[in-house]
């Protein structure tokens, strides 16, 4: 895989005929003048205009949008993964939405969703998720490089790593109420290059169409080179630091769970093999590819390191 | 007589029901994004079920002192057996595709595997020696000692459950509870003659 630019790729490579957007759908979004304006469609989902299609492509096919958004771990909404997909749309309130930038960084304050991902154009990018219970999908996200968004609050030299939370509401998220159980709110965490690279992204959008609320609505995390519980959904809260930050998955099972959790076949989980994979839609298991398949631009990220130690 | 064979047709449809159920939800499509993890699961979900309710026949013989219920545990744990069955094909073919290298190295390298193939062999001379003429071939005494074995195996189907989920441990601890509970139920109120049974 590459990142190429839109204008490389012929329009047949980046549009499967009829697999997550219908065209006539997307020409009344395209045809409007304002940028990030939203038109409802038949679904009563909000189709997004003026997204730069096919920024990041690949030859996978993606997973269907109805697997896509009725397979999802999300806790907060419950603990089965058809959970989400009943309990969280219309419970999730994701407007109006707001984001705090705090910690290490000259700009810090709190944003609204939508003047937050104003930095640059929505991108389409397909990308592989591949879950750390040995399942993955084949996506195509729409939102902006997570790099422009945390450029504009000036990280100080001090910013070592960027720490998200995702919104802690019992009100609207019924699985909160599993207290005992697991230490909310959920947190994830990157390297400030991890955050910076050019694959790393912010999603609020999914074929086409406005994140629905079981997919992490309205703007989640993607690093597509990771295990899928660090894509954070739901963000309120963004804050740059100078020491690691505390992980949700690693706080439940540190042994279980790295900091890091980059995809990797020859490092099982204790409990259960990741050298194969099984992509949602299809029957046999694939093999799981080093990083998720983004190796040729991740690699370097972590030239030296145990990967092994550094699960 | 007739009455009994009625009974006892009546509780082999009622096993059956949950595999009905299944073929028709994988017929109909409605087993969702990742089918073969639905079907592995619910066959195990039922092979557990069964393994508490065969589990369950002689406490609640004698707590409710109907003597019939007695005919209805081999029965019943037999058909615990044809899910357990079931779900270790399901996970050899369905999920696996009869990678035997990556299933061996499951069974040793992983514990949750391991427990589940534990459970499911010690299940297997259970089933073998499941018909009358195997009781009076073993004799009543050893038969009954040979199957004791269920105690080891019961426990070791819920560990495999427990080990295997993420996070979410509360359904499996309800298998463990019930099956703790039955284990003193029978530990409290040992057998007191073996006429009784």
């Amino acid at each position: 895989m590459l990142i190429r630019q839109a204008s490389d790729i012929a329009s047949g490579e980046i549009t499967p005929k009829g697999i997550y957007l219908d065209r006539r759908r997307w020409m009344v979004g395209a045809g409007s003048l304002l940028a990030g304006a939203l038109l409802p469609n038949a679904a009563g989902a909000d189709v997004l205009a003026n997204v730069k299609r096919g920024v990041v492509s690949l030859d996978d096919k993606p997973t269907s949008q109805e697997d896509a958004t009725h397979y999802n771990n999300f806790y907060e909404f419950g603990t089965d993964k058809t959970d989400p997909a009943r309990a969280a749309p219309g419970r999730l309130k994701t407007r109006p939405w707001t984001v705090t930038v705090g910690g290490e960084c000259a700009k810090g304050g709190t944003v609204d969703v939508d003047e937050l991902v104003r930095t640059s154009a929505l991108e389409e990018r397909i990308y592989r998720l591949r879950c750390v219970e040995g399942w993955s999908m084949v996506l195509p996200w729409n939102g902006v490089p997570l790099a422009s968004v945390l450029k504009r609050f000036e990280p100080t030299s001090k910013a070592r790593y960027v720490a998200f939370q995702t919104l802690d509401d019992a009100g609207q998220m019924p699985g909160l109420k599993l207290n005992g159980l697991f230490p909310w709110p959920y947190v994830e965490g990157l390297r400030m290059d991890e955050a910076m690279h050019p694959l790393s992204f912010l999603a609020v959008g999914l074929y086409g169409e406005t994140l629905p609320a079981q997919n992490g609505a309205p703007i989640r995390l993607v690093v597509p080179w990771k295990y899928g519980f660090k894509s954070i959904k739901s963000i309120v809260k963004i804050t740059f630091s100078e020491t690691q930050p505390k992980t949700f998955w690693n706080m439940l099972a540190a042994n279980e769970y790295g900091f890091y959790s980059n995809v990797n076949p020859e490092v099982d989980h204790p409990r259960w093999s990741q050298a194969k994979e099984r992509r949602i839609g299809e029957f046999a298991r694939r093999p799981t590819l080093m990083f998720n398949g983004y190796g040729d631009q991740v690699a370097s990220l972590y030239a030296g390191m145990d990967l092994r130690a550094n699960f | 007589m007739r009455r009994s064979s009625l009974l006892r047709l009546a509780v082999h449809a009622l096993c059956a029901l949950p595999l009905l159920w299944l073929g028709w939800a994988a017929f109909d499509g409605r087993l969702g994004a990742n089918p073969i993890e639905a079907v592995v699961r619910f066959l195990g979900d039922w092979a557990l079920r069964g393994l508490v309710l065969a589990l369950a026949v002689t406490p609640l013989r004698r707590l409710t002192g109907w003597g019939r219920l007695a005919s209805y545990r081999r029965m019943v744990g037999l058909w615990a057996f044809a899910y357990a069955a079931l779900h270790l094909t399901a996970y050899v073919v369905l999920d696996q595709f009869f990678d035997w290298p990556a299933i061996g190295g499951e069974i040793v390298k992983h514990k949750f595997i391991t427990a589940g193939m534990a459970a499911f062999l010690l299940l297997l001379p259970l089933a073998a020696t499941s018909t009358s003429a195997m009781i009076r071939r073993l004799g009543a005494a050893r038969w009954r000692r040979l199957h004791r074995a269920v105690y080891l195996a019961a426990p070791l189907a819920a560990l495999h459950y427990v080990w295997m989920v993420k996070a979410d441990i509360r359904q499996p601890l309800v298998y463990a509870a019930f099956l703790g509970v039955l284990l003193a139920v029978r530990m409290r109120f040992p057998r007191r003659s073996y006429a009784e049974e």
